[in-house]
């Protein structure tokens, strides 16, 4: 099924490239449609997890790391969970020095 | 125990004379040398470049510790002042003390660790020390048309308004960021894809451990610098007014956003230093390194806990009350790994035959000085004690025996160690023993008066002081000036050992690494064998040899033979 | 420089490598490391945003109505349609199919052209009307009385009321004014977009539910200024990679099977890609 070359590595076949451009296609509707309902504060989590899967197939797939070394993988999530830190910290330490700026200026934190 | 112990280089015969055609005869003129491939005179042009900027920076210090022996003005202006403490800072941070020890040394060493022909991608290696020139530009480009007066930090909202050259210095320091990110990311393809066999993790020198572990800084962290300055850069030519209050931005988010860098780059600054000790202690102690692993893993734990700990900068900035906690409580957590190293050094020295020679000299003076560095920074980690001591000179002297009684004392001692190596000479022992003893005290008499002061009230950054600190100054002006002449000696006779220095065996020093396998200086194709590897600290199985004047294996059998008696 | 020795297959392996095994995986590692640093480096930008954001989401709410949902939508189809085109070209390389090597690049590079043409719709209706990043933030409608179908995604209704430029655009242009503010509120909405505005008041401006510009307005056009800026910038990179590509595949270089360069390449266009689809929902479809 899968096609070979000579230096061993993983050639993906075409129909695998289509089906992940059709679920790819398919993901974007998705998210433009569900942008378009209304869902509170579920909105952006959804977004974001539709957002996700398809990060996860042009991951996976198009960019091949199903079939590389893990350590791969392991290295670009790793740069993930050092951005999250900082959002993660640089958000929390807004939320408690803002509303401690001007008063009302920060509805966002419930201010 | 009674492994079976592989002499590295198989059982080829090593070649200990110094060849007339090495690396740095081999291809002639200027262009050889400046669209080189070879990772050895890359590391020498990184060399010559960083210790020039080291002087640059020197220069800087030398003038305003000068400015300080009086209260007032003494030879300049406040506008000049601020200029100079800015680009004393500046450029020993970006230009010389960042690219540092992995630019010069890590280059030159890490493959002949690995018994490597080169770094695994030596094009990006050359483009690296081509973007350190590039940045370097911009930054003397800043200092000739004006400066900055800024800080080093760059601080909003002065920095994105002041009237000086901001905009070319901090291009010049994301240029050099990106020579920082390509180095650290060859270093760790290198690693990951270039041990020879035999050499799993574990097996590899400690030097490379920390060379690794900084390397995975230089990669996550510096990119952060980079957009930092790119916005800072945006403010001052576009207005994106993203740090500018009035036009809704917060200049609060630029501290966030540039020491969630600059708390990582200390230590990238200081892993380095940390890995040429372990190599250092070990050799002249003649003895195994004591806690291989721990001191591995701390490498690692040093480079993870460092991305937990930035806000430690910005205790007064503004930060709220709930941080200033956290990153408090998290900062404790980074300073265990440090003390886990400092005592696995001197468990190794201990029942050890210490040499005092010049590269011990350096790594013992590492060990009181670091230790100072590092028990201080605890004093500024703590919430409480350092909202009294934030911008005092106390954070000045801490800084200052990290980075330099730390860093660039480790960096000198690895310079001695590895010189005759690089270059196939030795230097006169006498001349840098004085100048080792020099620096140390010139170093103490700078800097230890700056805690006093600093914990007495004293401000950094003051131009102007009051009466009762000048005893301080004028000492700490003394000093730096000693530290001058301790530098002024060190060049003098290692530039004379260049060309009349006595000619250096492949091992000088008993080191058991694979750097020491082949001659000194090592030919353009590093190795003639395909090397295998030992125990890097397997020094018992080297001995004196009278005739070249260096160490050399023994005959691999009496080795076994006494390894199976001890057992 | 290095001289080249050729393993059976075609593949040439540098002087310093054992094989070619260790060179290629040595050339994959150097770019995922590379990936994680651009992650980082875009990271910032998404930090900024996520601040903000989180601070003043009227701010975001208000903002992303002058951006065009379908425009966004657009670029995300001919982004993925292009690491389609490059996953096929790493392929065809794979397979030393030449020809649609060639053919995978140039759909590539069409589609990269054509991200940049909507992108530059984008911003010249953006900057039709004054939308720009903070220090240039000076919201205005096209100052000929008509309304104009022409400018794609902002849609202007017919009957919207356009209010000439007068002497109060001086005070309203004055970012730190409170949104409370009685006058700035009385003064028609400076900026044209999808909802229909008209004078505020009107019975149209509460059928189209036209919020009232909040304070700081303008920081939403500089982070979406920066982020989609500093994205532009790396496509605009990514087209000259797939021109050096070409050129490559020209002289025969991929001839004898060794694909690593377009690998390489297509590694740094998919990122390209994904921080696109982030870009897309955080920008365009906010609610």
């Amino acid at each position: 099924m899968s096609d070979h070359n000579s230096s061993g590595a993983h050639v993906a076949t075409v129909k695998l490239l289509l089906i992940v451009w059709v679920a790819l296609m398919v993901g974007t509707w998705l998210t433009v449609s569900a942008s378009n309902i209304d869902l509170g504060f579920l909105n952006i989590w959804v977004g974001l997890a539709i957002a996700t899967a398809k990060a996860l197939l042009v991951g996976l797939y198009y960019m091949h790391l199903r079939w590389d070394k893990p350590f791969n993988s392991f290295v670009f999530l790793g740069a993930f969970f050092f951005l999250f830190l900082f959002i993660g910290f640089a958000m929390m330490d807004s939320a408690h020095y803002q509303p401690d700026l001007i008063p009302g200026y920060s509805p966002g934190m419930g201010d | 125990m009674a492994e079976e112990i592989s002499a590295p280089g198989g059982d080829a015969p090593v070649d200990h004379t110094a060849s007339d055609d090495n690396y740095l005869t081999h291809g002639k003129g200027i262009l050889s040398w400046l669209f080189t491939l070879d990772h050895k005179r890359i590391g020498v042009m990184y060399l010559v470049a960083i210790l020039s900027s080291f002087f640059l920076g020197g220069v800087f210090a030398l003038v305003l510790r000068t400015e300080l022996w009086t209260p007032g003005q003494t030879i300049m202006t406040a506008d000049t002042y601020n200029k100079m403490f800015t680009l004393h800072g500046a450029v020993m941070i970006f230009l010389f003390i960042i690219p540092g020890i992995p630019a010069t040394l890590g280059n030159f060493v890490l493959p002949l660790m690995l018994g490597a022909k080169d770094v695994a991608l030596p094009r990006l290696n050359l483009a690296s020390f081509w973007l350190w020139l590039t940045g370097a530009t911009f930054a003397v480009v800043s200092i000739v048309v004006g400066a900055i007066d800024t800080g080093w930090t760059f601080y909003t909202p002065y920095s994105t308004t002041t009237n000086t050259a901001v905009v070319s210095m901090t291009l010049g320091a994301f240029i050099l960021g990106f020579s920082s990110i390509f180095t650290g990311l060859n270093f760790i393809v290198t690693i990951h894809k270039m041990r020879p066999e035999g050499m799993t993790w574990f097996r590899m020198p400690l030097f490379l451990w920390g060379i690794y572990s900084t390397a995975i800084i230089q990669v996550l962290a510096t990119p952060v610098l980079g957009i930092t300055l790119l916005l800072l850069i945006a403010e001052r030519t576009l207005g994106v007014g993203i740090f500018d209050p009035s036009l809704g931005g917060d200049p609060v988010l630029f501290q966030h956003f540039f020491w969630f860098y600059s708390h990582p780059a200390v230590y990238i600054m200081i892993l380095p230093a940390m890995a040429i000790m372990s190599e250092l202690i070990s050799v002249f102690s003649g003895k195994h390194i004591f806690g291989y692993k721990f001191i591995a893993w701390s490498s690692i734990a040093i480079a993870l806990l460092s991305f937990l700990v930035w806000g430690h900068h910005m205790f007064t900035s503004g930060q709220s009350g709930l941080m200033n906690m956290i990153f408090s409580a998290l900062t404790f957590s980074v300073a265990i790994p440090s003390a886990v190293k400092v005592f696995n050094w001197l468990a190794t020295m201990y029942k050890g035959s210490i040499r005092l020679a010049a590269p011990m000299l350096y790594a013992l003076s590492f060990l009181f000085l670091f230790a100072i560095g590092g028990l201080t920074g605890l004093f500024l980690g703590s919430l409480s004690t350092d909202i009294h001591l934030h911008d005092t000179y106390f954070v000045v002297a801490h800084f200052h025996y990290v980075m330099f009684g730390g860093t660039v004392i480790a960096f000198l001692g690895g310079i001695h160690y590895w010189w005759p190596k690089m270059f196939g000479r030795m230097y006169s022992e006498r001349w840098a023993q004085v100048s080792a003893f020099l620096i140390f005290v010139g170093f103490n008499l700078t800097f230890f008066t700056q805690f006093v002061m600093g914990s007495h009230g004293m401000p950094r950054r003051y131009y102007n002081y009051l009466e009762r600190f000048t005893a301080y100054h004028q000492a700490s002006t003394v000093g730096s000036f000693v530290l001058a002449l301790g530098f002024f000696i060190m060049a003098g006779y290692l530039l004379h050992s260049l060309v009349g220095g006595e000619k250096a065996p492949a091992n000088p020093w008993g080191g058991a690494t694979l750097e020491w396998e082949t001659t000194s200086p090592p030919a353009y194709y590093n190795f003639k064998h395909d090397m295998q590897a030992g125990d890097p600290y397997d020094l018992d199985a080297l001995q004196w040899d009278p005739q070249t004047k260096g160490y050399v294996r023994k005959d691999p059998r009496s080795v076994l033979l006494s390894a199976g008696e001890a057992s | 420089m290095s001289d080249r020795e050729h393993s059976s297959d075609g593949l040439a392996v540098e002087h310093h490598f054992e094989n070619a095994d260790q060179q290629y995986q040595s050339a994959k590692l150097g770019m995922w490391v590379f990936l994680a640093t651009e992650i980082l480096f875009f990271g910032g930008l998404f930090v900024a945003y996520a601040v903000y954001r989180a601070n003043h989401p009227e701010v975001f709410v208000f903002g992303h109505h002058f951006l065009d949902k379908n425009l966004g939508a657009l670029n995300t189809v001919i982004l993925i349609c292009s690491s389609l085109t490059a996953a096929w070209a790493v392929r065809a390389a794979q397979l030393k199919q030449i020809g649609m090597l060639k053919l995978m690049i140039l759909l590539t590079m069409l589609c990269a052209f054509g991200f940049m043409g909507v992108k530059a719709i984008e911003y010249n209706g953006k900057w039709k009307h004054g939308l720009l990043w903070a220090g240039q933030y000076d919201p205005h409608v096209e100052d000929h009385g008509e309304v104009s179908h022409d400018v794609i995604g902002e849609e202007i209704p017919e009957n919207a009321h356009v209010e000439v430029v007068t002497e109060e655009r001086v005070v309203e242009t004055s970012p730190a004014q409170p949104a409370a503010d009685a006058d700035r509120s009385a003064i028609a909405p400076a900026a044209e977009g999808p909802a229909g505005l008209a004078a505020p008041g009107s019975a149209e401006a509460e059928e189209a539910g036209f919020e009232i510009e909040p304070a700081n307005a303008q920081i939403y056009f500089s982070i979406y200024f920066l982020m989609t800026g500093l994205h532009g910038i790396h496509v605009l990179g990514g087209i000259g990679a797939f021109v050096w590509l070409l050129l490559c595949a020209r002289r025969g270089y991929f001839d004898g099977g060794h694909f690593t360069r377009v690998d390489m390449v297509a590694l740094y266009w998919h990122l390209v890609d994904l921080i696109w689809i982030y870009l897309f929902l955080l920008l365009y479809l906010i609610d």
